[in-house]
């Protein structure tokens, strides 16, 4: 590869891709300048590619701020930090790491269904804070067999729907459009499936049209027994109305790995025994950081040999 | 009430129950069997012990609930006893070598807890991989905010778990498992011709080849401490070891050392060998997750077993087979 090529890496993703990319071009790392308009003045014209994630993308003024600027490639599967209708008017070309985080966050979402129903953070914690000599622990709920409803049947919801079949659960999806060739029950409205299931789970793609596609309503067709799970983004979910309904007893339990304004999270879920918190880790595992951190090297050494991207979104 | 008329015809069952652990079906037993519980019927004038020895000679059958033990001295005290039936999975806290030597039969809860038993093997095993009670820990002390990135986990799919104990609850582990494409192989007594997993007759091998160790055995003479130092040195310091078992199926004493050192990846227990005293070298360590004998606690799987408990009564009752005998090894 040719080692003059600017690459500019956003945030501190991973080590190992900091690594890789080190050894192939001349990497620039912005967290490391203090002041990004004087880092950008002096480099914006040695930049021919950047290196996002879901916590710092490119912005409209990050890639207008970069003359030389050819391609995107985005070290995560959702695109919602990256401005693609400018990238697509620049010529920008754009490449995201599908598939192989899909495995990641479908466990993720089934170690949370399974955290909530059967209780196992509140065990832990009831043991290690030495309770169990002195009381006995309540009862949680069983999970295989359940009735689960998938919100966005792409990559990530399948394999999840793949996952709760071996626990011999019942299977329904809502998605934009019916997916004929699975045997999933088909719901065109998210209200009608939270409604018929008893564990919710988004897994959608954040787009305007999904933005809060579950707010009050959906939570309450869920209902006092329900359980919500949000391994997709934050603003999938009516934050507040979800804190409310938690604190009301209108919704049964929760595990997030999302979060609106991550890293803040609500204070009211911090004293709430029926949710499990992540810190947004559905796709974060050493094998998967590293089948991802190859895919973003291999698309941007495909693009400078001008050899066709593995993953391109635009 | 309506049962009143033939009240007396009803068989009779005594509740062998330690006093901290109840049924929660008593109310449904009453209306087909009349129940013997002494102590439920406790008086000034009468202990426990009094009421079970002034009823003991026509007592038949007895339900032992939970762990309550079913050994020499209570069985000396029924001389008319022909059946125990347990509540649970596991059975060793019944000498069953005895109870068959006295001709007296002994059913377990057969495959009611199995489905429960087996998600709990998956949710310990994915909390631990995907560090699911730590990273909720590390939520709510606040520390996302200061800290940022929390570290990495390990993935599950495609990992190599050994199942040691390939019964019902073994079966339904595996099932679960190989939904997330994890490579699937056993331990057990004898190669399950049906299975389609890789055997090994000693749980070293399997632990060698090995990513997870899931212990689901019954716990008999024989499998006391199988999980020991040389298993846990095969199993390895990238390794995990999940126990939905029983506690002394693992050297517990072995395992906190391997821990400390770090020579073992983690752990995820839902029995210990000292319930319920949980070694305190435990409670500081983030790669492990601790749970206090929940595997089997739903109501779902309360109604379950309450089903198999009335089966194998009335199956007895009626001089028909029982729905779920246990054999003696």
């Amino acid at each position: 590869m040719d080692s003059s090529i600017g690459v500019l890496m956003t945030y501190p993703m991973s080590d190992y891709l900091e690594q890789q990319l080190q050894k192939r071009f001349n990497l620039f790392k912005l967290w490391t300048h203090s002041s990004h308009s004087d880092f950008l003045k002096n480099n914006s014209n040695s930049i021919q590619a950047l290196v996002g994630n879901t916590k710092i993308g490119a912005d409209a003024e990050l890639i207008d701020s970069l003359p030389k600027l050819e391609i995107v490639s985005s070290y995560s599967v959702g695109l919602d930090k990256i401005d693609l209708s400018k990238c697509q008017e620049k010529g920008i070309r754009v490449t995201n790491t599908p598939d192989v985080l899909t495995d990641d966050v479908a466990d993720a979402a089934i170690g949370l269904v399974l955290a909530v129903t059967r209780r196992v953070c509140e065990c832990d914690r009831f043991v290690r804070s030495g309770l169990w000599k002195k009381r006995d622990f309540g009862l949680g709920t069983k999970f295989s067999g359940k009735s689960v409803g998938i919100v966005g049947l792409g990559r990530i919801g399948s394999a999840i729907a793949k996952r709760a079949q071996a626990f011999d659960c019942l299977i329904s999806y809502h998605s934009r459009s019916e997916r004929p060739e699975t045997n999933y029950k088909y719901y065109s409205s998210i209200i009608d499936l939270a409604a018929n299931c008893h564990i919710l789970i988004i897994a959608c793609a954040l787009t305007e049209k999904t933005h809060h596609i579950v707010n009050r309503e959906v939570i309450d067709a869920l209902g006092p027994k329900g359980i919500l799970i949000n391994i997709g983004r934050g603003p999938h979910i009516d934050e507040p109305e979800l804190v409310s309904a938690l604190l009301e007893g209108r919704l049964g339990g929760a595990g997030l790995d999302v979060f609106e304004n991550e890293p803040e999270v609500p204070e009211h879920l911090l004293a709430l025994e029926n949710v499990v918190l992540l810190p947004h880790v559905g796709s974060d595992t050493v094998e998967t950081s590293e089948s991802m951190a190859d895919l973003v090297i291999n698309n941007l050494e495909a693009h400078f040999l001008k050899k066709p991207l593995l993953t391109p979104v635009i | 009430m309506s049962e009143e008329a033939d009240h007396d015809h009803r068989p009779l069952v005594l509740m062998h129950r330690l006093p901290s652990f109840a049924l929660p079906f008593r109310d449904r037993l009453h209306s087909h069997f009349r129940v013997l519980d002494p102590h439920a019927s406790t008086t000034a004038d009468e202990t426990p012990q009094a009421f079970l020895s002034r009823h003991a000679a026509s007592v038949r059958a007895l339900i032992t609930v939970g762990p309550s033990p079913v050994a020499v001295d209570l069985l000396d005290l029924l001389p008319s006893l022909q059946l125990v039936v347990g509540s649970s999975a596991g059975v060793d806290h019944i000498d069953v070598a005895e109870c068959h030597r006295r001709g007296i039969a002994v059913t377990n809860a057969g495959n009611a807890f199995s489905e429960d038993v087996a998600d709990y093997a998956v949710a310990l095993l994915l909390d631990v991989l995907r560090r699911v009670s730590a990273g909720n820990r590390f939520v709510r002390s606040g520390l996302w905010p200061q800290k940022g990135e929390y570290p990495l986990g390990s993935k599950l799919g495609g990992k190599r778990v050994g199942i040691v104990g390939l019964g019902s609850i073994g079966s339904e582990v595996a099932k679960r498992l190989v939904g997330f494409s994890c490579r699937v192989a056993y331990n057990s007594r004898n190669k399950k011709p049906s299975a389609p997993y890789p055997y090994y007759d000693n749980v070293c091998d399997l632990a060698v080849n090995s990513d997870v160790l899931v212990v689901c055995c019954a716990l008999t003479d024989k499998t006391h401490h199988i999980i020991n130092k040389d298993v846990l040195t095969a199993l390895g310091r990238d390794g995990v070891l999940i126990n939905v078992g029983r506690g002394a199926l693992v050297d517990e004493k072995e395992l906190v050392q391997y821990l400390g050192r770090g020579e073992i990846g983690g752990a995820g227990f839902d029995v210990f060998e000292k319930e319920p005293e949980v070694p305190k070298e435990l409670f500081a360590m983030d790669n492990v997750v601790l749970s206090p004998h929940r595997a089997v606690l739903t109501p779902e799987s309360f109604e379950a077993v309450f089903e198999v408990i009335m089966a194998n009564l009335k199956a007895f009752f009626s001089n028909k087979p029982l729905l779920s005998p246990v054999q003696h090894e």
